[in-house]
């Protein structure tokens, strides 16, 4: 299982298309509940690593764990153990919010009687109750985000995966949404996360900047704005994006 | 002179059992030579608006106007002189990039020769791949590809329904840039996004949410028109600093943004002393506040509140 409190261990992972390398020889660690930013311009690999670090893809080469798991050798135990999100791909629309958390629950493997239980504290948590029997399509988008996310973990996985989870949504919820982020990771749910807002990445314990397959910087927001002497994560992530040499 | 009215424009989608209100009642206008930002997150009405404006959708009442033309009954007048870029890309995947064009060009009466000038910046970065098929590119170029069959043509009105959302950062402030060169060769820009920070890009704006303008100004218009006094704080413990400026009476709200929290107070009266009071009542480590100018995300969240 987790060793040593880390949850994600990379070495030197790389992805190669034929000639064409779309991840270059990363290394990082993710430690237990920490928010771990994970940013780079569209193309830059994000989705290949992210790829590989689910399960869904075998690396060319290179070593990786995901909650305690080999990326080649026990994928299908790190699709069990850990949480995904996306903002494409979450709930069934013309499912109700009760069928989609029963669906989910029971996909990971959750007895009944811990659906029951899990049915019930997270309607309570995202005061829907009375909303139980409402189809996922009538509810409002940030609402559905909101239950996209608490249904991600709802198994208790050891990280959860979370692809700009909040893309389109209003300011106020987007920031609802990041409260439900912290309560996960005070929980000790490590979270992985990718995000076009780069006020979010703000809120990051630390921050990966993948730039042509590699990563380029690895620091919390602080210390990177002060490497780059830059006065936002805006700011940091527009020095190194532009040093992008291939386009997507 | 006005390249875009709009007056009371209602629009419902019914089906058996439900209604939605996608606009409530939507007015505003457009200079020439404008860019107008519509402003708001998803399910807002950006798209239903913009699908009215380029006459592909009729308005349940209301009234509106481009380049003096009325939607409904001069609707062929308006789909010659418009480019239109809808938010799902919908140029023929199987055709290459050229086919594209030439095909866009053609069904205009023009060529792509003739307006060649107008698209050259734009065009020159997709040139390298003119053979490939639409469907073969990436995202960037997708939308390079969009923006120039919606200009081939040369129209005095582009309508750009959320042409940044899902692009990277970099990308973004590319796009902008190109869109303020079109605004030196006099094109009317309407441009629709879910990011509040590209409203100061433009030079006017309608923040609107749930079918509902919320404010119609400059972005500094908008930011003058909040009043409340608002500070920036933080502290190493941002969590329970939240928490604690929450509770207190006189805040009305407080959000955090990025490294700090924003907290609006609900009068002009000891903002300071109050946060100096929280300060002292709890166990803060590099506790920092100052008062700062509004951006258009804190004068959206608090619109939204009203």
């Amino acid at each position: 299982m987790v060793q040593n409190n880390k949850v994600i261990t990379a070495k030197e992972l790389t992805k190669k298309f034929g000639a064409f390398t779309a991840v270059d020889k990363i290394s990082f660690e993710v430690e237990k509940g920490e928010i771990f930013g994970f940013l780079g311009a569209n193309g830059a690999g994000k989705t290949t690593a992210m790829r590989m670090l689910c399960g869904l893809s075998l690396p060319s080469s290179g070593e990786a764990t995901v909650a305690g798991y080999d990326v080649y050798k026990e994928n299908e135990l790190i699709k069990k153990n850990i949480g995904y999100m996306s903002q494409k791909f979450s709930l069934y629309e013309d499912l109700t919010i009760k069928e989609n958390i029963r669906f989910y629950a029971g996909i990971y493997g959750l007895s009944d009687e811990k659906i029951k239980e899990k049915t019930e504290l997270l309607v309570k948590e995202l005061h829907l109750e009375g909303e139980e029997k409402t189809l996922v399509r009538a509810l409002p988008l940030g609402w559905k985000q909101k239950l996209a996310f608490s249904i991600a973990i709802v198994h208790d996985p050891a990280i959860v995966f979370l692809d700009e989870p909040t893309g389109g949504v209003d300011p106020i919820t987007r920031r609802e949404f990041w409260t439900l982020i912290y309560e996960a990771a005070e929980r000790g749910i490590t979270i992985f996360v990718t995000t076009h807002y780069m006020d979010e990445a703000e809120y990051c314990n630390r921050v990966s900047i993948m730039v042509d397959g590699r990563i380029d910087a690895l620091d919390s927001p602080a210390n990177l704005m002060k490497t780059y002497s830059a006065g936002s994560m805006d700011e940091v992530f527009l020095q190194l994006a532009r040093k992008a040499s291939r386009s997507e | 002179m006005q390249s875009i009215v709009v007056e009371n424009i209602i629009k419902t989608y019914r089906t058996k059992k439900t209604a939605v209100d996608a606009l409530k009642g939507i007015s505003f206008s457009v200079d020439k030579g404008e860019i107008f930002g519509i402003i708001g997150p998803d399910g807002a009405g950006k798209t239903s608006l913009f699908r009215i404006l380029t006459t592909l959708l009729l308005a349940d009442s209301g009234k509106a106007f481009v380049d003096g033309f009325d939607v409904v009954k001069d609707y062929t007048a308006i789909r010659n002189r418009v480019g239109y870029m809808p938010g799902k890309f919908s140029l023929y995947q199987d055709l290459s990039v050229q086919e594209n064009l030439s095909f866009f060009a053609t069904i205009f009466n023009t060529t792509i020769e003739k307006n060649y000038d107008l698209i050259k910046d734009i065009y020159i970065q997709i040139e390298p791949f003119k053979d490939r098929r639409a469907g073969q590119l990436s995202g960037g170029m997708k939308q390079k590809l969009a923006l120039c069959c919606a200009l081939i043509h040369k129209p005095s009105v582009l309508f750009l329904d959320e042409p940044t959302t899902g692009v990277d950062a970099v990308s973004r402030k590319e796009f902008w840039e190109m869109l303020h060169r079109l605004k030196l060769q006099g094109i009317t820009i309407l441009v629709s996004t879910p990011y509040m920070d590209e409203a100061g890009l433009c030079d006017k704006v309608a923040l609107i949410q749930k079918g509902k303008i919320l404010s119609v100004n400059s972005p500094e218009g908008i930011a003058a028109d909040f009043t409340k006094p608002l500070w920036a704080v933080r502290a190493v413990e941002m969590f329970p600093l939240m928490k604690a400026i929450k509770q207190d009476p006189m805040v009305e709200s407080c959000y955090p943004f990025g490294q700090f929290h924003h907290v609006v107070f609900k009068s002009a009266e000891n903002a300071k002393e109050k946060l100096e009071q929280i300060q002292k009542n709890g166990k803060y480590t590099q506790f920092e506040a100052h008062a700062i100018k509004p951006n258009i995300e804190d004068c959206f969240m608090a619109l939204m509140q009203e």
